[in-house]
């Protein structure tokens, strides 16, 4: 047993830093690098582009990591955990395997785990029963289901601990939680009971700090001002022990900082009812993390407890709500915003001579109020500010005039009116999530570890 | 009485989950933790956020590492993907807390 274990997170969602995960395998020692690119809208994306091409559906960034870095890895042996694997984790691993060959390696064993895509099983369970209320407004997904574009379980860490087992060096998953790709590796070197709860929970918190790349390191934090070297940030690692505990550190000479108050940040971050933090494998009290500080960018965390995980898994279910588009102005000069409110008055009077309708419109003056509304008050003058519009409805020829109603604005209203750019704000498609619960039991998973 | 601005005395961070956000707000040590316990309420951030939180106002307490846990109902003008708003996942919800203003009354450091 190797101990500590070191786990690094190089993406924290898809669109994160393409030099972290490099970083990470090259800037000092490493045993696992894992890597999360999927989002609910990713998977409604991906579904897309498996209908049109069944070869396609996954995250090709991560084939492209893969090629620039397949030779650190089977130098070092570092093992890579992904959730690239989109709704084609297969065809995923068929371009990994190309790559592999191209770049002459033998012996590479890819690992991946299926089951947690229930698109086309949709109409079966429905039929059976299970009914996927809304975990919010607790309506039943049957009037919905003309619409869904997708439907994936969060899977958990004991598929891929399973794929680790079958000596898998890369493992490419569909949708599973972001904490489960790190505990999967300390279940599987640490011999980990599925019901030792509070050594899972522990893995899931060191998941959970991870998962979203230097946010624990000092990306986001409240006094910025003291995070030395933004531009070279290190992303998290955790040294991990089998008893659980585990310290957050990131490589030395890298930038960014890694203190108490930095892990406690991330420690919040998204948090619902601390007491119970629900994951496939486990359920977690965070009013039992330790922290304390053990080094210069080395905090240990210990004390979790967990509790036993619930009989369901969370479905994310994804469908079409309609269209939306938002175009933006700058407007500058005196009274920038008095004619800013004029801009918006002009636009919203002018869709409604067109008898252009929506279902729902926003106006918005970036500068002043769109992140904190009125909390402070608006300054007398200002040198420039940016309207942003918005409209969504369910007919896409609503949103497609309302694009066409911004730029005049530049020669047809008030005065210093600039900033048009790009074109006209096309309609986008709302994707809209569908939280919802399923017994365990009603899921399949399935590890197959093949190698080139 | 004597006004002292949230940051001054805690650090925050926020995200979503549906049309909720959560502010996670960490004194910056005890007496810190104390105080925001008793002054920044669930009545506080609601009025605070003004017209941003449409629902209610939830708060959870993380003693251990000197933590509120807010919960904003209905604060995203629908969330992700379906609000049309600039900060559609309540990303900058932390550091509008921050912009609180405390009044510390008599007798209390």
């Amino acid at each position: 047993m190797k101990q500590p274990l070191l786990i690094g997170n190089g993406q924290g969602f898809w669109g994160d830093s393409i030099d972290a995960p490099i970083n990470l395998m090259t800037d000092g020692p490493i045993d696992y690098v894992t890597l999360d690119y999927l989002a609910e809208v990713t998977m409604s994306i991906m579904q897309r582009q498996k209908q049109k091409n069944p070869s396609r559906g996954y995250a090709p960034d991560f084939v492209q990591l893969i090629k620039d870095t397949l030779p650190i890895l089977m130098e070092k042996n570092i093992k890579v955990i992904a959730s690239a694997g989109g709704v084609n984790p297969q065809a995923c691993r068929e371009a990994l395997f190309t790559v592999a060959k191209e770049l002459g390696f033998s012996g590479v064993k890819i690992g991946i785990v299926e089951g947690d895509d229930i698109l086309t099983r949709l109409p079966d369970l429905l039929d059976a029963g299970v009914e996927l209320r809304h975990m919010d407004n607790e309506l039943p997904l049957s009037s919905f289901k003309e619409k869904v574009l997708s439907a994936n379980v969060y899977l958990g860490a004991i598929p891929i601990a399973e794929a680790l087992a079958q000596d898998a060096q890369i493992i490419v998953t569909g949708r599973a939680t972001d904490p489960g790709l790190v505990l999967a590796a300390m279940i599987h070197e640490f011999g980990w009971a599925a019901d030792d709860w509070d050594r899972l929970a522990a893995g899931t918190i060191a998941g959970h700090i991870l998962e979203c790349g230097a946010q624990a390191t000092g990306g986001n934090f409240s006094r910025w001002q003291e995070v030395p070297d933004f531009a070279n940030i290190g992303y998290p690692i955790v040294e991990a022990f089998a008893d659980g505990t585990f310290i957050v550190t990131k490589h030395s000479g890298t930038g960014g900082m890694v203190t108490k108050d930095t892990v406690a940040e991330q420690i919040v971050y998204e948090m619902g009812d601390p007491q119970n933090y629900i994951s496939p494998d486990v359920c977690v009290d965070f009013t039992t993390i330790q922290l304390e500080e053990v080094g210069k960018d080395r905090v240990k965390v210990s004390g979790i407890k967990g509790m036993p995980s619930t009989p369901f898994y969370k479905v994310s279910l994804s469908y079409n709500n309609g269209y939306k588009a938002s175009g933006t102005l700058t407007i500058s000069g005196p009274d920038a915003h008095a004619k800013a409110e004029k801009c918006a008055e002009i636009i919203w009077q002018r869709l409604k001579n067109a008898k252009c309708s929506f279902a729902e419109t926003n106006t918005e003056f970036l500068g002043l109020n769109s992140c904190h509304g009125d909390i402070l008050p608006f300054p007398e003058q200002v040198n420039e500010i940016v309207l942003r519009v918005s409209v969504k409805d369910q007919d896409a020829a609503n949103v497609t005039r309302f694009g066409k109603e911004i730029a005049p604005l530049i020669t047809n209203g008030p005065p210093g009116v600039t900033g048009f750019a790009g074109g006209r704000p096309k309609p986008q498609e709302i994707v809209a999530y569908w939280p919802a619960l399923i017994k365990k039991e009603l899921i399949k998973t399935s590890v197959t570890v093949e190698g080139v | 009485m004597r006004k002292i601005k949230l940051r001054e005395i805690a650090h925050a961070r926020s995200g979503d989950k549906g049309d909720s956000s959560n502010v996670g707000l960490i004194a910056n040590d005890e007496k810190a933790f104390n105080l925001i316990k008793k002054l920044v309420t669930p009545e506080r951030v609601k009025q605070h956020f003004g017209g941003i939180v449409k629902g209610d106002v939830i708060r959870y307490e993380l003693p251990n590492l000197h933590c509120l846990n807010f919960i904003l109902h209905d604060s995203l003008g629908g969330g992700g993907s379906e609000s049309l708003r600039n900060d559609a996942q309540g990303k900058t919800h932390g550091q509008a807390m921050l912009l609180m203003e405390l009044e510390i009354p008599e007798g209390i450091e």
